[in-house]
This record gives structure tokens, C-alpha cells and sequence, in this order.
């Protein structure tokens, strides 16, 4: 499958994470619109390390190029979920002070 | 059309849709559900890439815990599509206009890339065969070479767990 698409596909994943985060005011939708930002990344990382091993291994059938892209999708996959526990423990903590998810009310981090 | 593309074609139209369909929702829930078919769909992309085991570990970790997670805690919140805040339609305009720009110019770079070398549009992703992404090549690479980084991000979700525990715990009224 040609590269392009794949680049293509990620482009608009990421892409509809970008709109979500900005037009989306509850603050746990902008949250999964980051991790499905973070997923077409992945996607991305994914087909580039199989498109490095499509030329290699024409020349040397048991090369392992490309793994250190999988290897590094694992770690964001790792970071991902760190991250996702303490950011739904902010908003929980956000919205046990006041009642609300709406990010439009944190400019009241001010007083 | 053999049958590989028509999986990569049904599953990016799968994936796009359902990202689509965590935007348009009013309900959250319905957000997270959405959210879970892109996960799939995305898992999907990874077997047709015969990338296994970065497709079970995306099943496990998205889809498993941290939708459960969101789910968990949008039925603690008791969101719903009533209590749902909207921005006011010009904001919604000039965000949906902003990221459209962004995926048009991006698109437009790798159309002239391709149109510019054939090198690079003669690129493919080799699909279903290639045993890069097998667990056994994978687990001797982390083990051997990356080591360390592993560790530390052990340590990484060891600090995560404790921040997630200090910012959620209970404050005591009028300290």
C-alpha cells in the first residue's frame, strides 16, 4: 500500500484532533481528542517503520530495520496512559470545585 | 481489488467516521464509544501492517483501560447531553476553518513531494508479511537494547499513579 495513503489517513485523524480541541468546550472530549491525536501519530510511526523495512529486506531477507519505530510507538502508548490517569484526576479535582467540565471556566485560576 | 485493500479502505473510512462521530456527539458517552471504534479501527490497521503485537497492546491499554477509565469517569460526573457546554457558532466556525487549513496545507506538501521525486512516490508500506512487528523480535529488541527506558518508564508510571492519587484525594474543608 503506498505510503501516501497512510499519510493521508493520519493527516486527517490528527487533523479532526486539532478541530475537536479547538471547537469542543468539555474538558474530558479535548482530552480524547489529544489521545486520538496521539493514535494518528502511532498510525503513522507504524507505517513509516514497515515502509524502512519494505527496502531494506529486498537486499537482506533477515534484516530488522524498523523496529525501533514500533519500539517507540510502545513508549508513546506507555506515556499515553501515564498521562491520561493524571489528567482525568485534574478534572475530576476541576470538577469537584466547580461542578462544571466546561475549559472556559479555568480562566477563574486567576483569583 | 484484493482483499488486503478492501480491509485498508473499509477500516480508514471506519476510522474517519467514527473520529467524525467523537466530534458531532453531544453525549460524552456516546464520544467515548466512538472513540473505542477508532481504536479498533486503528488496531485493524496495525494487523493489515503485521504489526501484532502493537495491535494487542493498543486493544489492551486504549481500548481496555483507558476508555473504561473515561467511562468510569464520565458516569461519576453524570454528564450527559443536556449539561453538555457549547461555544457559540462563530468559534466553532473559525475552529473547524483553522484545522481544515492545517489539513490542507499538510496535504498539500505530500502531493508535491510525491509529484517532485518518484523516489518517494514509489514508497510502499509492506503489508502482511515482514516479522518486524512479532513479539519476538520486539521483546529482544526492548530487553536488549532498551532496557533503561523501559525501566524509567516504570518509574514514569509509578509517579503518574502517586500525582494521580495526591491531585484526586479529598481536600480537608477550611485548612
Amino acid at each position: 500500500m503506498p505510503i501516501q495513503y497512510y499519510i493521508y489517513l493520519s493527516l486527517a485523524l490528527f487533523s479532526i484532533g486539532i478541530v475537536g480541541v479547538l471547537v469542543r468546550r468539555n474538558a474530558i472530549i479535548v482530552f480524547m481528542c489529544i489521545e486520538l491525536m496521539l493514535n494518528a501519530v502511532n498510525l503513522l510511526l507504524v507505517a513509516f517503520s514497515k515502509m524502512h523495512y519494505n527496502t531494506a529486506h529486498l537486499t537482506n531477507a533477515e534484516t530488522t530495520v524498523g523496529t525501533e519505530g514500533q519500539i517507540f510507538v510502545f513508549f508513546i502508548m506507555e506515556e499515553a496512559a501515564a498521562e491520561e490517569r493524571d489528567g482525568l484526576a485534574i478534572i475530576v479535582m476541576m470538577f469537584r470545585n466547580i461542578h462544571s467540565v466546561d475549559v472556559n471556566f479555568l480562566n477563574r485560576l486567576k483569583n | 481489488m484484493n482483499i488486503t485493500q478492501i480491509l485498508f479502505w473499509f477500516l480508514s473510512v471506519l476510522a474517519l467516521v467514527s473520529a467524525l462521530m467523537v466530534l458531532l456527539s453531544k453525549n460524552p458517552v456516546h464520544s467515548v464509544l466512538w472513540l473505542i471504534v477508532v481504536f479498533f479501527a486503528i488496531s485493524g490497521h496495525y494487523i493489515l501492517l503485521n504489526a501484532q503485537f502493537l495491535a494487542i497492546v493498543n486493544l489492551i491499554v486504549y481500548a481496555g483501560a483507558i476508555m473504561v477509565l473515561f467511562l468510569f469517569v464520565i458516569m461519576l460526573m453524570n454528564l450527559s447531553a443536556d449539561t453538555e457546554p457549547q461555544k457559540n457558532v462563530w468559534m466553532k466556525l473559525a475552529g473547524t476553518i483553522a484545522g481544515g487549513c492545517f489539513l490542507i496545507s499538510t496535504c498539500n506538501i505530500v502531493y508535491n513531494a510525491q509529484n517532485v521525486s518518484q523516489e518517494i512516490a514509489a514508497k510502499t508500506a509492506l503489508l502482511n508479511q515482514g516479522n518486524i512487528g512479532l513479539i519476538g523480535n520486539l521483546g529482544k529488541v526492548l530487553f536488549k537494547d532498551y532496557v533503561v527506558p523501559f525501566e524509567i518508564s516504570s518509574v514514569l508510571f509509578l509517579s503518574a499513579m502517586v500525582g494521580a492519587v495526591v491531585i484526586g484525594k479529598k481536600e480537608k474543608s477550611n485548612v
